[in-house]
């Protein structure tokens, strides 16, 4: 099992809004929801790899910004008629500091 | 590197394939599609109405040539393949064009048949298979008279009905003594033949043709009895013949069909099969629903899902002559081993046979009322052991255990597996769940989420009632009032009327006085909530809430990178600025530059971390933002006018800049623009913006409601005015209005003709009222003038993020 980074404070994120955090391989999307439970995304729409870091957050899920997807922020599925699938990751908040666990 | 998948047919099946297979791996393969009629793909069943001018051939279009572009699908329209090369997997077009495949869809469907009869070759003797036979039928039907078809089947019967609709006098010629033999026995067929015989169609039957006369065109037929006929046009509609010549060449296995295994694989197995074309266990089909489902199995395998088997379809069948009820399905004729349930009315039209072995139905043919069609064909396909209500069975599911629930529609008393739509294979269940998840209330929304009567259309009165039955009282006032989105019941009037009457100042206040289901609602009205406060309160603002367009104060590209525009006022710029955007460009790395439609200068694939520096130099340069990424005051375009051009009748750019200086930085509920011309030429095309002026030699004409979008829309006259003061009293009034009235994402074109241009016309030609709605933008304008490119720049604002969090990981 790999270890747990630290990523940011959660002061940081807006609630229901979002953070990209860049890594060597990959983005990866952080959403902070309402409740203050941080979800990490990989930042590619499973339809035409839209960032979805940037869509519009509602409840566990966020919506792609380019062509309206749904995606649920604990699965990584799209929702709805549409299908598909994109990567999630483990995420815990520890004192107001983020940790994002890698595979 | 994607594989190359060639289709071959752009019918019925074929492009279902694609569609399935775009909905498993919408990125897996380079499409390239062949079809030899000269369009997009159409619904083929809906030809007979087309004919009968009930719809048009725009109404059946399935995909444009737009929806190939948008899934970046290669559509080589109106070229025939004419070889399949599986040593050097090529397919070679007519016209010489080759495409090289790694897999290859064979979906060539059939053909008529044409009898081969002396003179079938005439001029005016077709078949009926596409949209180039119904030309020539309706181009016929306006010179000639008399038509025959020979063949008294479905399709025959169809193209009889449409040519009688074209005004032609049409006789149906039918070699044996009832109609439709295949899917109905004599009595149903002889009460059909009444009713099209009442409509004015004359039938032939017991008729073999021997001979086609006349000479270039035909002019008649003679028959084997030695009768004639006189005749301007003849359709063959005897049959279909599987279009294998192709796949035969090629050398793959054929029989009657194309010969495919249970994975729709021909013997080759880079090579799929599917529609009219394909013979599968022994079976070729000439109805859609089988080869949806055929369509379904390859795309499985295509996107090597590999889970997917064909095992063959029953099918059933309805006869789309309008005012006709008929259906058909499985064994209706039977024999010593079955049973038969029988009711005739013959005054009031109606006739039902169910056939049964062992207490199963094996066989249905229904006439005059065809209701419980879908019901019966779910019993027979289900194998349902019907004893227990044999006695009422011809009655109709509605009347089983119906105490008290007289009045209760058939619709609802059906099992939600009961299949509605026989074509696509669309349940009850799924309808139902769809109209209420999704808020659905128009058959076109149902057609779209389910495809349910989105083929043949004969279910369409089954889903409607389906429609009003899940929306109760809704379904009929449905237009005037539907929800804003799935998260709320009430009408975007009744959440703005809610946000006045009872002051509510949040979106969580919203959310709860109006007894939203969602916490957080979704993106269509988190949108249009944080608009509708905005408005009501200028300075409202919630980043969160908006498109990732309007956060970054940017449009987002398909890559992920945004665009930057900076405002120019009415169009004119100076040298210096021209250098200073020059400068940015070089900076920051800009793609590409562009001038846009609105006249002003757009730079392209800007990475979102350097959008806050970028503003900064422009801000210092004197630009602010162009705001081209909102739904918001765009441009205002102006012609040179009376300063330059020798047309000119008044300061058109010096008015554009006011103009734009008044509204610059407004949101709205959509995107606005405005436009300014010097004189009635129109240079600036006013006449298509939200607000548009044409000056005179008297004054300033006053326009609006324009858009030159997908749906251009010419503007409507407002009113004509004086001064340069009272176009920007009108100006200020007119988009106060809107934004106070309109719905979110509802554009000014729509808006005015919701509301009316009457009742517009009404509120601003009075003074006062025209007055306070000027005033209240004035206000409203003060914080939306204030710059976010300066305000991010100088830190004034930190509500986005636009820095990655940059992590190394070891
Ligand atoms: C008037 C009419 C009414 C009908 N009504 C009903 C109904 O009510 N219910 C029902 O279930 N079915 C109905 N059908 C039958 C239904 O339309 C067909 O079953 C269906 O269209 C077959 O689909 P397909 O893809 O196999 O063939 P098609 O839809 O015929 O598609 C084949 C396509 O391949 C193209 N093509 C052929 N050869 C080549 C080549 N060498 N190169 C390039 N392109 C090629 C053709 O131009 C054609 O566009 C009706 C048919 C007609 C004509
Ligand atoms: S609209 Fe009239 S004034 Fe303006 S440029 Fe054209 S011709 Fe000249
Ligand atoms: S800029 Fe407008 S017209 Fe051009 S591709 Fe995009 S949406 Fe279509
Ligand atoms: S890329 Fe996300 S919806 Fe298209």
């Amino acid at each position: 099992m790999s270890e747990w980074l630290e990523i940011t404070t959660l002061d940081q994120i807006p609630v229901l809004g979002s953070r990209v955090v860049e890594t060597d391989t990959m983005n990866v999307a952080i959403f902070r929801g309402r409740d203050d439970t941080v979800y990490a995304i990989k930042d590619a729409c499973p339809h035409k790899n839209g960032p979805l870091s940037q869509g519009i957050m509602h409840g566990h899920s966020v919506t792609c910004p380019l062509h309206n997807w749904k995606i649920d922020l604990t699965t990584g599925e799209a929702m709805g008629p549409d299908e598909g699938c994109t990567n999630v990751f483990e995420t815990k908040v520890e004192n107001g500091t983020v940790f994002l666990r890698l595979p | 590197m994607k594989e190359n998948l060639v289709l071959i047919g752009n019918g019925m099946a074929g492009m279902r394939t694609i569609e399935e297979l775009l909905k498993l791996a919408p990125e897996k393969y380079n499409i390239t599609v062949f079809g030899e009629e000269p369009y997009g793909n159409y619904n083929r069943i809906m030809l007979s109405p087309v004919l009968a001018n009930e719809k048009t051939l725009d109404e059946i279009m399935l995909n444009d040539e737009q929806w190939y572009a948008d899934n970046n699908i290669k559509l080589e329209k109106g070229k025939k393949v004419v070889e399949i090369n599986r040593a050097r997997r090529e397919v070679i077009a007519e016209d010489g064009t080759v495409a090289p495949y790694d897999r290859l869809i064979i979906a060539t469907g059939s053909t008529s048949f044409m009898l081969p009869l002396p003179g079938a070759d005439k001029y005016g003797v077709i078949g009926f298979r596409d949209v180039a036979d119904v030309d020539m039928m309706i181009e016929a039907a306006q010179q000639y008279k008399k038509a025959v078809v020979i063949g008294g089947g479905l399709l025959g019967l169809e193209a009889a009905n449409g040519l009688m609709k074209q005004g032609m006098d049409v006789t149906v010629v039918h070699l044996l003594d009832t109609l439709m033999e295949r899917q109905l026995d004599k009595p149903a067929a002889k009460m059909l033949q009444q009713s099209l015989e009442d409509r004015g169609m004359k039938f032939l039957m017991d008729h073999a043709t021997e001979e086609i006369l006349g000479d270039d065109r035909v002019t008649g037929l003679r028959f084997t009895n030695g009768d004639e006929v006189e005749a301007d046009l003849v359709v063959m509609a005897v049959g279909i013949k599987p279009n294998i010549e192709l796949a035969q060449k090629a050398g793959l296995h054929c029989e009657r069909g194309i010969v495919v295994s249970d994975t729709m694989q021909t013997f080759d197995p880079r090579i799929w099969s599917v529609g009219e074309c394909v013979q599968h266990r022994g079976v070729t089909y000439g109805l859609v629903a089988p080869l949806f489902e055929q369509a379904k199995v390859a795309a499985n395998h295509l996107a090597e899902f590999g889970i997917a088997r064909y095992e063959g379809t029953v099918t059933s069948t309805k006869l789309k002559v309008t005012g006709i009820e008929l259906f058909s399905a499985g064994d209706f004729h039977g024999d010593e081993t079955t049973e038969e349930l029988l009711f005739h009315d013959v005054a009031g039209g109606t006739y039902k046979k169910l056939v049964l072995k062992d207490n199963i139905i094996i066989g249905a043919v229904l006439y005059g009322d065809t209701v419980d069609g879908t019901w019966y064909f779910q019993l027979m396909r289900d194998g349902t052991d019907v004893s227990d209500f044999r006695n009422t069975l011809l009655f109709g599911q509605a009347h089983l255990g119906d105490a008290g629930h007289g009045d209760e529609t058939r619709v609802a008393a059906m099992p939600d597996d009961a299949e509605i739509c026989g074509c696509n294979g669309v349940c009850k269940g799924e309808i139902v769940q769809a109209i209420t998840d999704k808020k659905l209330f128009t058959l076109e929304e149902v057609r779209a989420h389910t495809k349910a009567s989105a083929s043949c259309g004969s279910c369409t009165g089954l889903v409607e009632s389906l429609l009003a039955h899940t929306l109760g009282g809704d379904y009929s006032e449905a237009p005037s009032k539907k929800p804003m989105c799935g998260c709320t019941d009430y009408s975007h009037d009744e959440v703005r009327a809610a946000i006045r009457e009872h002051g509510l100042k949040s979106q969580e206040e919203i959310r709860q006085m109006m007894e939203w289901k969602t916490p957080d609602g979704c993106a269509a009205c988190r949108t249009a909530l944080n608009y509708y406060l905005l408005c009501e309160y200028p300075g409202y603002d919630d980043p969160e809430s908006r498109f990732i367009n309007e956060r970054a104060h940017g449009n987002i590209q398909k890559d992920g990178s945004y665009s930057v525009v900076p405002r120019m006022f009415g169009g004119l710029c100076t040298p210096q600025e021209l250098r200073a955007i020059a400068d940015v460009a070089e900076k920051y790395d800009v793609k590409e530059m562009k001038v846009t439609g609105g006249q002003r200068i757009d730079m392209f694939g800007i990475k979102k971390e350097d959008l806050p520096a970028m503003w900064k130099d422009l801000s210092e340069a004197g630009f602010v933002s162009g705001h081209a990424y909102g739904k918001a005051m765009r441009t205002c375009k102006t012609c040179v006018g009376k300063t330059w051009c020798r047309m000119g009748t008044q300061d058109s750019t010096g008015l554009g800049v006011k103009l734009e200086e008044l509204t610059w930085g407004s949101w709205m509920p959509h995107k606005f623009k405005l436009a300014v011309s010097g004189c009635p030429r129109n240079c600036a095309e006013a006449t298509i913006k939200d607000f548009g002026v044409v000056c005179v030699d008297s004054g300033y004409e006053l326009h609006i409601g324009g858009n030159g979008g997908i749906k251009v829309r010419v503007t409507d006259f407002l009113t004509k005015v004086d001064t340069e003061e009272e176009v920007l009293e009108w100006c200020g009034a007119f988009c106060q209005l809107y934004r106070e009235d309109a719905h979110y994402l509802e554009r000014t074109a729509p808006w005015v003709e919701r509301v009316g241009l009457q009742k517009i016309k009404d509120i601003l030609e009075d003074e006062k009222q025209r007055k306070t709605l000027h005033e209240r933008f004035l206000v409203s304008q003060k914080p939306a003038q204030i710059d976010p490119w300066k305000a991010y720049a100088e830190g004034e604002r930190s509500d986005h993020f636009f820095e990655p969090i940059k992590l190394k990981v070891s």
